[in-house]
């Protein structure tokens, strides 16, 4: 269907060169972005975190800021470097303050994640305002898919090779989800999960982040829906978030081209009016917030 | 055999293990004394989860300080008191990382060996499918000690395992952890309270008392009345009942 709609007519160059990327590319940004929450709440052992809310999305905007500003002309895969760098220094740094707060606590880890964020991004903002590029900058943040053509989404393919290796070393990952100690017990090398975790997350949000930009909520939802569903051992739990990941991304698509038709709302905007209502639901119904008290 | 030297563990300016140099044989050892005087300390130091700031630890000829922590793995499995789970795990999910340290995905026919046995012997084959947040604190304990099991070996170190268990249970799991220890030789240490049911099922008792060894011994040796008297500064009877000693409060 995200193929089809919205066109006239149909012909040969339009469906290879921008109808079928684009459903591609949402079908690949949509497992990742799933798959790297998923990611980020196991090893933060927080079921409210994501990229986009921990500093990781921020960081790499910032590093995008400054490949607008030195070597605007550089080529999307060396952005794509420069970003991932940047969500990787971000997300390890808060990775380390979440480690300073007791697991108890857990609504502090979320908050604490919204402030490092905040503070990244008024920095990001700041410069941007001094050198006129924050409408630059927007156009590249928020998620929207009606610029990918053939030739610009290509790099998401890695991105989902990152969420498959988030799959094949899901027993290490859920063990770290244990806790430290529990994983120690057992002989995990702590420290080389965190790491892989780190560059696997990085590399999903710097890469997105000059494809598609951030789509808010996706990678907050889909995990704990998934989580309700199946429970969070890694193996079980990365094919389905994975597939509601691509699900939800479409039909957002979809309906983003539907409501203006023949304009469009970018797909940045849908997920966050709809990840924002499922989230609400997902808050209030009993499990997860008896999982906020007791941690 | 676990063996310490000098082994020495400081919180801030408390010294929570102080010098403690023990020798622990096969068998069921348990380990009793006053809050705070470093039986939990002292078994985190030997499960290498906590770093020693002073003094060695060796447990079956590797020393805890040095050897890959997934070798020690493969020998020692250890438990401790806060089994608090921030993610959503089956009862079968949880037992089957029991196997992780031995390279095992879960899912092998010698894996699914271990798992099954372990379920079997903690009584958790009916709530293998659950998910451990809908189970009771007792259910949940067994769950952690099912994995350590699965984990199949020779060192067992547990930190109050009877918390939150109903006297069945508890007295299952005593039973349980005396008899993997007759019958296949294994080390088990256990951090408890009660001293009467360390005095009913255990081969060898460590009593602790400020972060150093009180007294260490077999069951007959330590659980008398000038040796209870002192480690808990509180007045004591010892009676005895059958062939049990039976420890009462006055």
């Amino acid at each position: 269907m995200s193929v089809f709609i919205g066109v006239a007519e149909l012909d040969a160059l339009v469906l290879f060169a921008s109808r079928i990327p684009r459903t591609v590319a949402l079908i690949l940004v949509g497992v990742s972005m799933a798959v790297t929450g998923l990611l980020m709440q196991v090893l933060t052992r927080n079921r409210f975190v994501e990229p986009s809310t921990t500093g990781a999305s921020d960081a790499a905007t910032l590093a995008l800021l400054f490949v607008l500003l030195l070597q605007p002309g550089m080529p999307i895969w060396a952005k794509a470097i420069v970003t991932t760098i940047g969500a990787a220094i971000g997300v390890a740094g808060f990775l380390g303050l979440a480690r300073r707060i007791p697991v108890r606590s857990s609504v502090l880890v979320p908050v604490v994640g919204l402030m490092y964020a905040g503070v990244i991004a008024a920095v990001t903002t700041f410069l941007a305002y001094r050198v006129d590029l924050l409408q630059e900058l927007n156009s590249w943040a928020i998620g929207d898919l009606s610029s990918i053509l053939r030739g610009r989404y290509e790099m998401l393919y890695l991105a989902a090779a990152a969420a498959l290796i988030a799959w094949i070393a899901a027993d290490r990952f859920t063990i770290a989800g244990l806790g430290s100690d529990t994983a120690r017990g057992l002989g995990l090398n702590s420290r080389a999960t965190f790491l892989l975790g780190v560059a696997i997350v990085a590399l999903v949000t710097g890469i997105t982040t000059v494809t598609t930009g951030v789509i808010p909520f996706l990678g907050l939802i889909v995990p704990n829906i998934a989580s309700r569903l199946v429970g969070d051992n890694m193996r079980r739990t990365v094919p389905l978030v994975a597939m509601i990941g691509a699900a939800m991304v479409l039909a957002c698509d979809i309906i983003g081209r539907l409501v203006r038709f023949p304009y469009e709302i970018p797909l940045g905007v849908v997920m966050g009016i709809v990840g924002s209502v499922v989230f609400l639901a997902i808050l209030l119904r009993s499990p997860s917030t008896r999982a906020v008290t007791r941690g | 055999m676990i063996q310490t030297q000098n082994l020495g563990k400081r919180h801030g300016p408390t010294v929570a293990v102080d010098d403690v140099s023990v020798a622990i044989a096969a068998g069921l050892t348990a380990i009793i004394g006053p809050n705070g005087a470093g039986k939990s300390t002292l078994l985190t130091l030997i499960g290498r989860l906590a770093r020693m700031d002073a003094g060695a630890a060796v447990v079956g000829g590797l020393d805890v300080a040095t050897t890959k922590t997934r070798t020690l793995a493969q020998r020692l499995a250890v438990l401790r008191q806060d089994n608090h789970l921030a993610i959503r795990l089956t009862v079968a999910d949880l037992v089957g990382f029991g196997r992780f340290p031995h390279g095992g995905s879960g899912r092998s026919a010698d894996d699914l060996e271990h798992i099954e046995r372990a379920l079997d012997l903690l009584e958790l084959a009916e709530l293998r499918d659950r998910y451990l947040d809908e189970l009771s604190g007792g259910q949940r304990q067994r769950a952690f000690v099912a994995m350590a099991v699965a984990q199949d070996t020779d060192y067992l170190l547990l930190d109050e395992p009877l918390n939150n268990l109903d006297p069945r249970h508890a007295v299952a799991l005593m039973k349980l952890l005396a008899e993997l220890a007759q019958t296949r030789g294994l080390t088990i240490v256990v951090v408890m309270h009660d001293i009467n049911t360390a005095a009913q099922f255990a081969d060898t008792i460590i009593a602790m008392k400020d972060g150093r060894i009180h007294c260490h011994g077999t069951v007959d040796d330590v659980v008398t009345v000038p040796n209870l008297a002192t480690l808990y500064e509180t007045p004591v009877r010892v009676e005895r009942l059958g062939a049990r000693r039976v420890v009462l409060w006055d």
